[in-house]
C-alpha cells in the first residue's frame, strides 16, 4: 500500500480544482438555499448557463472568448427568470420540483442533435480555453512546468485555473458575506424563517426571492465557467442532476447559512472523495477476496466510494445536522 | 372587574365621538380610517365572510369578536390583501386598496400581526426589530455591499428599536434568538416589530391567545399606549374580559356577517350576541360582571 500517494493525492483534492467549483456553486446555492430557503434543485442547471456561454464564443458565435464572461451570466439572469416567475409565489417544494425539472431541461437542450449547430450536440464544445490559457502565460506560468512542492504539485495549466479560482472563490465569499451581514440579507434570512411575517412589514417578498435566486444562480454560473476552463471543455452531461446534489451534499456537509461551511463543506468533500478513491484503490489492486468468494474488484471501487459517501451524510445528518461549521444553537429552532 | 378606569385625553376623545355613533351593525362613525364595502368571501360553496359595510374610527380601539368560525380572521386577511375578496372594495385614509399588494400596505401606514405568532426564530430579537423599519436603504441589493450606505439609517434603526424593546420590557432578551423566548414574549415582540413600521393603523389577530394572566395586563397596557399615541387599533381577541377592558368599540360577527355593534357595555347586554355565542337557550352572559 502507497500510503505516501494516498496522502499526496488527497492533499491535492482537498485544495484542487474539483473543490474550487464545487466552493462557488455552493456558495450560490447557500444564498438560495441556506439564506433565503430556496430549495433550488437546479444548480447544475445555472452551471451550463456558464459553460456554453463560454463554449459557444467559439462554437457559435465567433466571437472573442471573453464575451463568453457577460453573455453566460445572461444566460444565467433569463434561466432564472424563467425558474423564479412562475414558481416563486408558491411553496419551497415547488420551486424544489421546477428546478430539477429545470436544469434537466437545460441539459436535454443542449445535448440534443436538433440544436447541434449551437450547442455542439452530446459532444459538446472543445477548443475555446486558448485565451484564458495564454493568459496565464502572460503572468509567467508556463503551461507545461511543473510548480509547487510535495504534495501540492501541479502543472502550469493547473495552477492557472487554480489561482484564479480560489481568487474568485476568495472574492464570493467576501461578497456573500457582506450581504448578509446587511439589512438586505436580514430581509433574506427573514424571508427564510416565514415570508407572510416579512410580507406584513411591507417586503416585497417575490422580488427578494427572484434577486436571491438569481445572485445565487450567477455565481452557480462562474463556477461552470471555472469547471469548463479546466476540462478546456464543455460536456453536456456533466451538468446533470447528480452534479447538483454532490454540490448540495458539500454544501450541507460545512454547514448552512455560512459562507466558511460552503467553501470548507466543499474541500472536504474532495479531500474525503479523493482519499476513500485512493484508499480503496490500493486496497483492491489485487482483488479482494475470503476463500474463493472475491468481495471486491477494482472496477467496483467508484461504487463503494459513492456508498460510503452517503453513509458518511446519514451519520452526518444524525449526528451533526448542523454541519461542520454550523450553529447548533440555532438548528435548536426549527419553527418549521 | 370592577376598577374605575381613568382615560387620557385622546382616549376620551375616541370614546367620545363614538358615544353619539348609532348602535347596530355597519354604523357610519365620525371619522372613519377604515372602511369596507361589500365584502364576500367564498371557499367553494362555503361563504366566510360577507360583510355590507364597515368602519372603524379613527383612534379608537375597536375589536372584533365573535365564535369560532365567524370568519374574523378571514376579513382581517381580506383587509390587509393576504387574500382577495371575490367582491368588495376597501379603503384606508380615504385610499382604495382593492388593488394593492399586500406587502405594500405597510408603507401606506397600516400593519398587521398574526395568531399564530411569526417570530423568525433563527434571527435575534434586535434583528426582528430592525426588520420591522421601512425604506431601508441596505435593503437594495446594490447598496448591501457597502455599508458606508447605510450604516446611519442602521444605527437609527437600532436606536428606536431599543427603545421599543425597553418599552415592552424585553431590553434584556436583545441578543437571544427569537427562538429562545416564550409564547407571550414572541407575542410581545411580534407587537413591537409592527410599530417599527411606523403603523397609524394596528391590526392585532388573537394578541392574548397563550399569554398567561399576568402577561395579559400589561400587554393590554400596550395596547391602550397604542391609541394613547394616537394609533387606530383594530384587534380580534376570544378574550372577552380583554375585550371589555381595553376596547372603545366592539364588533361583533357570526357567520361571516356583522351582527352588531357598539360600546363594550351594550355588547355585553346584547341578546343577539349572547345567542350567537351560546346558542339561544342560554340565560348567562359571558360578559357579565363578577
Amino acid at each position: 500500500m502507497d500510503w505516501n500517494l494516498i496522502l499526496e493525492n488527497s492533499l491535492k483534492g482537498f485544495v484542487g480544482i474539483n473543490a474550487v467549483y464545487f466552493a462557488i456553486a455552493a456558495l450560490g446555492l447557500n444564498v438560495q438555499f441556506g439564506y433565503t430557503g430556496l430549495l433550488n434543485f437546479g444548480q447544475a442547471g445555472f452551471m451550463a448557463c456558464g459553460a456554453y456561454g463560454l463554449g459557444m464564443t467559439a462554437h457559435y458565435f465567433d466571437i472573442s472568448f471573453w464575451w463568453g464572461i457577460p453573455l453566460g451570466i445572461l444566460f444565467s439572469v433569463v434561466l432564472g427568470l424563467l425558474m423564479g416567475i412562475p414558481t416563486l409565489r408558491l411553496r419551497a417544494d415547488y420551486l424544489a420540483i421546477v428546478t430539477i425539472a429545470t436544469a434537466e431541461i437545460v441539459r436535454l437542450v443542449v445535448r440534443s442533435v436538433k440544436f447541434k449547430t449551437y450547442f455542439g450536440g452530446s459532444d459538446g464544445i472543445n477548443g475555446f480555453s486558448s485565451s484564458f490559457r495564454s493568459l496565464g502565460n502572460d503572468f509567467g506560468i508556463e503551461e507545461s512546468d511543473q510548480y509547487g512542492f510535495w504534495p501540492f504539485k501541479f502543472t502550469g495549466r493547473e495552477l492557472w485555473v487554480l489561482i484564479v479560482g480560489w481568487l474568485i472563490v476568495a472574492i464570493f465569499g467576501f461578497v456573500v458575506y457582506k450581504l448578509m451581514k446587511s439589512p438586505w440579507g436580514r430581509v433574506l434570512k427573514a424571508i427564510r424563517e416565514d415570508e407572510d411575517a416579512v410580507k406584513s412589514l411591507g417586503k416585497n417578498v417575490y422580488s427578494y426571492k427572484m434577486q436571491s435566486l438569481i445572485l445565487g444562480g450567477v455565481i452557480g454560473t462562474v463556477s461552470g465557467m471555472i469547471f469548463a476552463l479546466d476540462r478546456g471543455s464543455v460536456q453536456p452531461d456533466n451538468y446533470s442532476r447528480d452534479l447538483t446534489f454532490y454540490i448540495l451534499t458539500a454544501l450541507v456537509l460545512g454547514g448552512v447559512a455560512k459562507v466558511s461551511g460552503s467553501i470548507v463543506g466543499s474541500m472536504m468533500f474532495w479531500g474525503l472523495f479523493t482519499f476513500m478513491d485512493n484508499f480503496l484503490r490500493q486496497v483492491a489492486k489485487d482483488p479482494v477476496s475470503i476463500g474463493n468468494v472475491t468481495i471486491m474488484k477494482s472496477t467496483q471501487v467508484g461504487q463503494l466510494n459513492f456508498i460510503l459517501i452517503g453513509i458518511t451524510l446519514i451519520l452526518l445528518m444524525v449526528y451533526r445536522p448542523q454541519g461542520v461549521f454550523g450553529n447548533r444553537k440555532e438548528m435548536a429552532f426549527d419553527g418549521r | 372587574m370592577g376598577v374605575e378606569r381613568t382615560y387620557g385625553e385622546v382616549a376620551t376623545r375616541a370614546r367620545q365621538s363614538l358615544r353619539d355613533v348609532e348602535r347596530g351593525a355597519g354604523a357610519r362613525k365620525p371619522n372613519p380610517i377604515l372602511t369596507a364595502d361589500n365584502i364576500r368571501r367564498e371557499f367553494g360553496g362555503i361563504i366566510a365572510v360577507d360583510v355590507d359595510h364597515f368602519e372603524v374610527q379613527e383612534g379608537s380601539i375597536t375589536a372584533l369578536i365573535g365564535p369560532n368560525g365567524a370568519g374574523k380572521t378571514t376579513f382581517f386577511n381580506l383587509l390587509t390583501g393576504f387574500d382577495q375578496p371575490n367582491s368588495g372594495t376597501w379603503t384606508f385614509q380615504g385610499k382604495d386598496m382593492s388593488k394593492v399588494a399586500s406587502h405594500r400596505t405597510a408603507a401606506l401606514g397600516m400593519v398587521r400581526t398574526f395568531q399564530l405568532t411569526k417570530s423568525l426564530t433563527k434571527l435575534s430579537v434586535i434583528e426582528n426589530m430592525r426588520l420591522g423599519a421601512t425604506d431601508q436603504k441596505g435593503e437594495k441589493w446594490w447598496n448591501g455591499l457597502f455599508s458606508a450606505v447605510w450604516k446611519g439609517q442602521e444605527d437609527e434603526i437600532t436606536e428606536r428599536s431599543d427603545e421599543l424593546l425597553t418599552r415592552f420590557q424585553m431590553g434584556h432578551m436583545r441578543d437571544e434568538y427569537a427562538g429562545a423566548l416564550s409564547g407571550g414574549q414572541r407575542k410581545l415582540l411580534e407587537m413591537a416589530r409592527a410599530l417599527m413600521t411606523n403603523p397609524t393603523l394596528v391590526m392585532l389577530d388573537e394578541p392574548m391567545a397563550g399569554v398567561n394572566p399576568a402577561l395579559k395586563q400589561s400587554l393590554n397596557e400596550h395596547i391602550r399606549g397604542l391609541r394613547d399615541q394616537g394609533m387606530t387599533v383594530l384587534f380580534v381577541e376570544h378574550d372577552m374580559d380583554m375585550v371589555h377592558d381595553v376596547s372603545d368599540w366592539v364588533i361583533v360577527m357570526a357567520e361571516g356577517r356583522i351582527i352588531a355593534e357598539g360600546t363594550p357595555d351594550d355588547i355585553a347586554k346584547n341578546s343577539a350576541v349572547i345567542d350567537a355565542y351560546l346558542g339561544t337557550r342560554q340565560g348567562q352572559s359571558l360578559l357579565e360582571e363578577e
